[in-house]
């Protein structure tokens, strides 16, 4: 009962929340931002693998999140698509192919993370930040100098592998994706780091000299650490690509890799249930300040007194979530968990499931 | 005493031949020899900056010496890494402590086990059944190593909010959780009070007695090493200057004047 609790709650809540898309009760832009949550979820929960658990300090996450969405679009516009000739394989395999491409790009993307975790061997804190930083711009200008995907005009034609799905069985298909593919991602990240095996990541974190002494393979655990990261946000960035259809090397810049550690420092650090729930405020709060109603609202104070004033959403929402940021690191600075879990915090919790 | 003497047929744990090394112009460690065989207890003394560490430094693979070997229960241990040192069976604790800190005292011991584990990403991720068997195992031993060493009230506990005594007492654990053939202790009584200290000579003499190990250990305080080990070896300016009983030592012209200077100044 209690190892299996979180189980069935989750599956109780994804078919609700599925029934619920497919027979739209909740319309597709609360679809898509649900998606942009699970999306987020993977990319706070992966990178704080990196950044909380190794306690190394990348700040070039959204690179790996654009090679996933590159390849596993390639992939899906060769399989299913038009735009390069005739789909290599029937539209009927597609609900079998389309995780396999998902995977086949976070591989990549985790090939990849060699590129940062190489030069993790010998630095660290601000150094590896400025290498990460320099994968990321790496990664995108390489992919705006390749013309067979568009350049920097951006690449698209993926939306003919969900219309095969949706072909196939009319529903919400990239919903079920996303679901799925979270649920994975913290599935692994959770097993992965309870393990003994994953404890060394925590061992390099607190103590690298001592970890390599004590047996701990400290070079080869980075190269894991950073290839399930970076293959998680991989699959991330295909899904990404698939919801909206069209990938831009720059929407994979250097204010995406931000939005992660935005929400890795706001959750805490080295919390998975920080990062789940940092990424789930942080998009939901993205959304409730697009509306300009409550903003106008929140800044009511300021602009009665200011009446020329006419604080557009779209900008302030990039002054208010900065301003919690501030707000949160200095009272907080550990972040919403710390290097807690929602079991430590709340030990009744402890009842229902184990969370370790 | 009795392992002194069943030593016949035995490699020695540690071989270090002609041992350099040098940092630039400044050799911290020259022309440095030593045999350990199993069982023995080993003292490395010397006066501050002789390059005793430096020694533990090159045995566990931390640098890489300029000239000369280190054979591991009879291995070569050139261009290995720490963590493969460790593997054939040296395991070490420092001079100022460096536990892990935010993970408890029982994933202290556990982690220490990396080496053996047989198991890796995959296995952890599906929890195979290798993985449930080989966890359970050092789970086990994790935790009677713990009752052996006493510590098995603060399995649960974070090893920062321990007394200092118990933290180094921790720190022997770990480094014989990766069970050792050979345990260097750095300056194992370095801030414990006098009582601390004979518990800690109670302690190491007790390890000697019950694991299967050898140790050699760097020490300050002359009554540890006195007390403690049957062979010390003495270096100054990383030359080894004197080595022998503690008695013998205790004597030599040349180390009193490496610890007290000449008296015609």
């Amino acid at each position: 009962m209690k190892k299996y609790s979180l189980n069935m709650l989750l599956i109780v809540f994804a078919i609700g929340l599925l029934f619920a898309a497919h027979f739209r009760i909740i319309d597709s832009y609360i679809q898509i931002v649900v998606m942009t949550i699970g999306i987020n979820i993977m990319m706070s929960t992966s990178l704080n693998l990196v950044n909380g658990n190794m306690g190394e300090f990348t700040c070039g996450h959204a690179a790996f999140m654009c090679i996933g969405a590159y390849i596993s679009s390639i992939l899906s516009v060769f399989c299913f698509g038009t735009k390069f000739g005739a789909p290599l394989l029937p539209a009927a395999s597609v609900v079998i192919v389309f995780p396999i491409i998902l995977l086949i790009g976070g591989a990549v993307a985790a090939l990849s993370s060699l590129l940062v975790s190489v030069p993790s061997f010998k630095t660290r804190d601000d150094y590896l930040a400025i290498i990460s930083i320099a994968v990321n711009y790496m990664i995108i200008s390489a992919i705006e100098n390749m013309d067979f995907v568009g350049g920097s005009r951006g690449f698209q034609g993926m939306k003919d592998t969900v219309w095969a799905m949706i072909d196939i069985f009319d529903g919400p298909w990239m919903l079920f994706w996303v679901i799925n593919f979270t649920v994975f991602t913290v599935w692994v990240i959770r097993r992965f780091i309870s393990s003994t095996y994953g404890k060394g990541v925590n061992a390099i974190c607190q103590d690298e000299v001592a970890a390599e002494i004590m047996s701990v393979n400290t070079n080869k655990i980075k190269i894991i650490n950073f290839m399930v990261a970076a293959g998680l946000a991989g699959c991330a960035g295909g899904l990404y690509a698939h919801i909206i259809g069209y990938v831009n090397p720059q929407s994979f810049n250097i204010l995406k890799s931000t939005e992660a550690m935005v929400m890795v420092y706001l959750g805490g650090m080295g919390s998975l249930s920080g990062a789940i729930i940092s990424a789930v405020i942080f998009t939901g709060l993205l959304e409730v300040l697009r509306s300009q109603a409550i903003v106008d609202g929140l800044l009511s104070p300021i602009t009665f007194m200011f009446p020329d004033w006419e604080p557009s959403a779209g900008v302030i929402k990039w002054v208010m979530i900065p301003l919690l940021l501030v707000i949160v690191m200095q009272f907080r600075p550990e972040g919403i968990m710390g290097n807690r879990e929602l079991g430590d915090v709340f030990p009744k919790l402890k009842k229902f499931y184990r969370f370790k | 005493m009795a392992q002194t003497l069943v030593q016949t047929d035995s490699t020695p744990v540690l071989e270090v031949r002609s041992l350099t090394q040098r940092f630039g112009g400044l050799t911290a460690v020259n022309d440095f020899n030593v045999k350990l065989l199993p069982g023995e207890m080993t003292g490395l003394i010397g006066p501050n900056g002789a390059g005793k560490t430096t020694v533990f430094n090159l045995v566990s693979g931390f640098y890489q010496p300029t000239e000369g070997q280190i054979l591991v229960d009879g291995k070569l241990t050139a261009g290995f890494k720490p963590h493969k040192v460790t593997a054939l069976g040296v395991a070490r604790t420092f001079q100022n402590i460096r536990l892990w800190n935010d993970m408890t005292v029982l994933d202290n011991i556990r982690v220490a086990q990396h080496h053996w584990l047989g198991y890796g990403l995959f296995h952890s991720v599906v929890r195979s059944k290798r993985y449930l068997q080989r966890e359970a195992e050092i789970a086990k031993e994790a935790n009677e190593l713990l009752e052996v060493f006493d510590l098995q009230k603060f399995a649960d506990e974070l090893p920062k909010n321990l007394p200092y005594g118990t933290q180094r007492k921790l720190e022997i654990a770990r480094a014989l959780s990766t069970h050792p053939k050979l345990l260097l202790l750095d300056e194992p009584a370095a801030g414990l009070n006098s009582s601390d200290v004979k518990d800690l000579i109670r302690l190491v003499r007790w390890i000697h007695e019950n694991f299967d190990v050898s140790i050699w250990m760097i020490e300050h305080h002359m009554d540890v090493v006195m007390d403690l080990c049957n062979q010390i070896k003495v270096i100054d300016f990383g030359q080894t200057i004197a080595e022998g009983t503690p008695d013998e030592i205790r004597n030599h012209p040349a180390v009193i004047t490496a610890y007290l200077g000449d008296d015609n100044i």
